[in-house]
This record gives structure tokens, sequence and C-alpha cells, in this order.
């Protein structure tokens, strides 16, 4: 049992974070969510070409023949940078959709209630898509629709959404650290006060166990790991996001700090997958089921 | 990232299994839980039958791997606790390994091994609990002993134990984390003074130590004078990171008693009942994968005493536990106790009955929160020595 990144696994994270650094940096962001709704083709394709979405395409098929856990810790990478776009659902259609493998193709799916993200700019909708009503999406990154027809979610695509939620709890905990470090209040620095102390200590065990249910359901691929990975992992990613925006004080509560928008893409998440009281009664099955 | 054991360990796995299988229909019935004579011989005796079957020295000689099968094996088939061996097996005998000299290993680990001899542990005081470093038990020199005296509380064991790690004040003028030595109190000494303490579970598990002039050989001080603090983090580390690895497995198995007696008395129609021990199946089962995670993070951490040439039983094995382990104490003390609030949630009013099963589980795990450093402690270390926040208030 060796349950810790290979080398080869963090020189994938590590390039991942790299690319995203360099491609959809504090700026991009900004820009993106002074444009929502339109998608950034150019590093969509970027993304294809370094191999996002054909990664665990075998080589013969033209993809990189990776597996799981190297398709979640890149999920990861992009849940920490907010990156918008259907890149769970288009991740998913490669091999099966021309162009997905490549990014030249845009794939949005009809998720499990019945919410598509991304309709308007997809060029291939999986799923029955008729009598498609825009919402205003409270994520100004993710575009919505309601579709009366749910589909069925794919298990693959409920764990990358879990390791995008994983990065996001990742993300505000680093956030509100660094915050409560540098502003000072009662002449000291905020993070000295137990009462903000506690905030981010909590948001690091919550990150901490997720990561290890996320990892833990990308080796085994288990149903009720995959279950155990997204409830923890959106119960990491939510609360993390509210403590961050706490520890913000006034300026959390802000349009220009990007916590919000942490916030939002975790909430528009937690739906992709279905309702989690469906993960819930899952696992309460499984206590049935056999001894431990 | 594997979550596989080698064959090797698998190997143990099943010599482990085979032998649980014939050694435990052997065992006598297990003691009350007040009795404390009886339950120092029931343990003692479950160790020396470790001992002789070669797995007495597993928390210590094993490969963190090793030990992981170890404690999950031993509690699946619902093998005795280590009980009053816990702090000999998993506090002191360590801490000696690490800290000792050759004729203190000699002394103390053996009788350990072979469960002959119970430690207690002397660490919190009346006004020095979670912040330790104030504690006031003063120990002056004099020829070749320290007399001791002050008084020690919440102390596990002391009415049966041989053994007393006994922090005490050196250098009562040196700042308050320095002037600590770390001490072995032969609990036969004259002065010393036991009253066991009542908990809110309505038994006697802890007492008060009382120590008047306690003559203690200056020869019993492991590691130097003024230095117990050092050695004593070495313990401490030992107590948040592996010892509740077993606790995990058992409450996994609670969780699955809990589904099958609320699907036998109708609790299980309550939705909102149910989804809640969803969520407890997958927090233990999360809470494992980080065992796992902590577990393979110390394989890779170098043995400590062994990496002083110490040999065997002479070296705490690979991984003396982080400050990780806060990070798992943390999130598995609050999930134990809602776990037996959800199973209170299961019995109904029967709750209310002492002789129900998981009443006094319930009760034993409020204590989960402040033993072995209080949640709001661990938060403390999480922050200030993981996330690097400034020391404060």
């Amino acid at each position: 049992m060796r349950f810790q990144l290979t080398e080869d696994q963090r020189a994938l994270r590590d390039g991942v974070r790299e690319l995203l650094a360099r491609r959809f940096g504090r700026a991009a962001l900004r820009a993106a969510v002074e444009e929502p709704g339109r998608l950034d083709r150019a590093l969509w394709r970027e993304l294809g070409a370094a191999g996002f979405f054909a990664l665990r395409l075998p080589e013969a098929r033209g993809g990189v023949g990776l597996g799981l856990p190297e398709a979640v810790l890149a999920f990861e990478e992009a849940g920490r940078t907010l990156l918008p776009g259907p890149l769970v659902a288009t991740h998913l259609a490669a091999g099966e959709v021309p162009g997905a493998a490549t990014g030249e193709a845009v794939v949005a799916d009809v998720g499990a209630c019945g919410l598509v993200e991304w309709l308007a700019e997809a060029d291939v909708v999986r799923g029955d898509a008729a009598g498609a009503v825009p919402l205003r999406s409270v994520d100004p990154l993710t575009p919505l629709h309601q579709v009366p027809v749910a589909r069925g979610v794919d298990p693959v695509a409920v764990l990358l959404t879990a390791a995008e939620q994983l990065g996001s709890a990742a993300r505000a905990c680093e956030l509100a650290v660094q915050h409560a470090r540098g502003r000072e209040q009662f002449g000291q620095p905020i993070g000295g006060f137990q009462a903000v102390k506690h905030l981010c200590a909590e948001m690091l065990v919550r990150t901490e166990t997720a990561r290890a249910a996320v990892y833990a359901a990308a080796v085994t691929a288990d149903a009720a790991d995959i279950d155990t990975a997204r409830l923890l992992a959106d119960e990491a990613a939510v609360r993390g996001a509210r403590d961050c925006l706490q520890v913000h004080g006034g300026m959390g509560f802000t349009w220009e700090f990007e916590v919000h928008l942490h916030l939002k893409r975790a909430w528009v998440r937690t739906h992709r997958a279905g309702d989690a009281t469906e993960s819930e009664e899952r696992m309460a099955a499984e206590l049935l089921a056999q001894p431990i | 990232m594997d979550l596989a054991h080698t064959p090797e360990e698998e190997e143990f796995r099943t010599r482990l299994r085979e032998w649980l299988g014939q050694v435990l229909p052997t065992l006598p019935p297990k003691p009350s839980p007040d009795d404390w004579p009886g339950r120092r011989a029931y343990d003692l005796g479950w160790q020396r039958r470790l001992y002789d079957a070669g797995y007495a020295d597993v928390h210590w000689d094993a490969s963190p791997a090793v030990r992981l099968i170890f404690l999950e094996e031993t509690e699946k088939a619902g093998a005795p606790y280590v009980g009053a061996g816990f702090v000999g097996l998993l506090h002191a005998g360590p801490t000696i390994a690490a800290e000792g000299t050759a004729e203190q290993r000699a002394r103390w680990l053996p009788p350990i091994l072979r469960g002959e001899e119970v430690w207690c542990q002397g660490f919190s005081e009346p006004d020095a609990g979670s912040d330790l470093a104030a504690l006031r038990t003063r120990a002056r020199r004099d020829g070749d002993d320290y007399v001791v005296s002050g008084s020690k509380i919440w102390t596990s064991h002391a009415e049966v134990a041989d053994w007393c790690e006994l922090l005490v004040r050196t250098d009562p003028e040196a700042p308050k984390h320095r002037g600590i030595s770390w001490l072995a109190m032969p609990m036969d000494a004259p002065g010393i003074t036991v009253r066991p303490l009542k908990t809110l579970a309505g038994s006697a598990e802890f007492a008060e130590v009382f120590l008047d002039e306690v003559r203690v050989p200056v020869a019993n001080r492991v590691g130097d004078e003024n230095d117990g603090w050092r050695v004593t983090m070495v313990t401490l580390s030992f107590e948040r990171g592996t010892a509740f690895v077993g606790e995990v497995v058992a409450c996994r198995r609670v969780l699955r008693e809990l589904a099958g007696e609320a699907h036998k008395n109708g609790r299980w129609d309550d939705p909102v009942l149910r989804r809640r021990l969803g969520r407890l199946n997958a927090e233990f089962r999360a809470l494992w994968r980080l065992t796992q995670w902590n577990v393979s993070e110390a394989m890779g951490v170098p043995p400590v005493g062994r990496s002083r040439g110490r040999g065997r039983t002479g070296g705490v094995p690979g991984g003396v536990p982080g400050v990780g382990g806060s990070v798992f104490k943390l999130r598995y003390s609050h999930a134990r106790q809602e776990l037996y609030d959800a199973a209170a949630d299961v019995l109904g009013p029967q709750a209310l009955d002492l002789d129900r099963p998981w009443v006094l589980d319930r009760l034993s795990s409020l204590s989960y929160t402040i033993a072995a450093g209080t949640s709001q402690i661990q938060r403390n270390i999480v922050a200030e020595r993981i996330l690097g926040l400034p020391k404060g208030r």
C-alpha cells in the first residue's frame, strides 16, 4: 500500500497547475466574469492539445492513456482555478464525440437534475435538450438551462466533479489563510485570534478528509467510494467557500473578491451529480448490504 | 497512488486471521467494566498471548502498513482491546524506545511486551490539563533521587499500574516548556496516594494521584534533565497518530449494527434518520481512507530510534506521525460523537436505559473531544503548525 502521489502524478499535477496559472490567471478570470456566457475557444483547444480531455483515452486511439487518478488530479487543478466550461462533459465525450478529445468540440451534457451547463456554447449536446429553458445562473461563469427530462449520470462524472470541489476547497483554505496572516485588526494579524484560526483549521480538516476520499475513489472506482467522495467534497467546497468569505469580512462580501465565485460554482457542482440525498440513500443501503 | 498491500503484508494478514480464529474462542469471559484488577489480568493475559505468538511488538517494530493490518484484523475479529496495556504499549514504551538509554530499554520494554507490567500516564494536573506545560508537580534533586511532590489527575489505570510516566518540573526558574523532565515512577513507592474518580458514565476509569515527597531514582529519568517537553512531544504524536486506527474499524462495525437495529425496529423507514446513517457511512469510510493516507505517508518517514542504530525494539518504527494526526483526531472525535447520537435516535427512549447497547458508549464518546488534547487545542495546532497562522489567543 502506497496511498500517496507517485513522482509522475506530482509532475502531472504541477504541469496542469503551471498551464492554468499561465493561461487562466486572475486577470483572465476577471475578464471571463465580465463577459458571461462566452467560452474561450482558444483556451479550450489549448487544453485539448495538453491532453486534458484525452487523458484517459488509450494511446492507440490518440489519447494520453492515463487513468482515473491522473484525471482526478487534473480536475482538482481546474477546480482550484475556477476554470469555466463543460470540462467534465467534454472529457467524458473524448473518443465518442469527434473533436472532443482535441478540444475542437465543446460538449455539454444533460445532468441528473435536468440542468445543462453551457448549452448555448456547445457544439454537441448529449441527452434530450428539447424544451430547454434558460436560467439566470447564480454563477456568472456557468450559464445554465433547465430541461424537462433528466439523464442518468456517469459515476466518473460524479468523481471528476468531486475532484473539482476538492480543488476549490483547497484554494478557499489557502485564500483564507493568506488573508488571516496579512490582515491586521486590534494591533495583530487576525489569524492570531482563535475564532479565525479555528475556522481555517476546520477548512483544512474538511479538505484533507475529502482529499483522502476523492483519491481513494479514483484508485478503486468503487460505487460507495465515489458517493463518499461526492458527499465529503461537496461539504468541503461549500462550507470552505462560506468560511473563506467569513474570514475576509466585508471584503469577502464584494464582487471583486473571488470567493463568491468559488461558492457559486460549488453550488452548481452539488447539483451536477443529482441530489445529495440520493448519495446518502445509497450509502445507507450499503450499510445493510455486507459486513465491513 | 495504490491501496493494495504487498504479498508479504497480505501473508501477515492471513496468518494473523488464522491465529485469531484459533485463539479467540479460548479466551476467558470479559470482566465487568468496574472490575479493574480483573481487567488488568484480562488485558495482560491477552498481551501475553500476543507475545507468545510473536505479535507483541507489532506496534513498535512492524512497518506502519503491517500495524494497520494488525489493528484492522484484530478489531474485525472482535479481539480484546489493548486496554490496561495502552499507556505502556502506545505511550511510554515508544517513548522509552526512542529516547531511553540501553539500560532503560532493557529494564522497561520487555515486561511491557510480555504483558507483565502496566503503565499509567502522569501528565495532566488539576491546573494544567490542555495547558500541559503549566504543570506544577515539583521534583527536587537529593543525592541519587528526585523528591517529587504534587498531584496528577485524569490518570487512567492508576490503581492497577506498576509504573507511571511522570512529568515533573525540575527547574522552576526556567521558561515553562524548558524546566520539565520525564520520569518513570514506580507506583508502589511510599508517598503515593491514588483516589479513583468516577466518570460521568458512572464508572471509575481514571484517578487522582497525590504525590508527597516520593523518591524516584535519577536513573529513572528518560531524556536529559529539563528536556522532558521534547520527550513528551514524541509520546503525544503517537497518541494522536495511530491510537485510533482500530477504533475507526470498530465505528464502521457499530454503524452496520445500528442500521440492522433500525431495520428491525422500524426506524429505518424514517428517511431523515436513514440518510443520516448514510452520511455517517461516508464519513467513516473517508476516515478509513484518511488513515490509509496517513499510514502511507508515515511509511516514507525513517524510524526514529532505528535511524540512530538502535535495532530491534529499540526503535520507533517508521513514522512518528506528524501534526497530520491532529487533522484526523479532530474529525474522528466529532464523528464518533455523531455516531452515538445517531444510535440514540435509532434506540428512541431506550437510549435512556444504561443496560442497552451503545448507551454507555455514547457517554464515553463525550471524552473524545477532550482527552489527548481538546478539539480547541487541536485546532490551534493545525492552524499554527500546518497552516502557519501566528500564535495568539
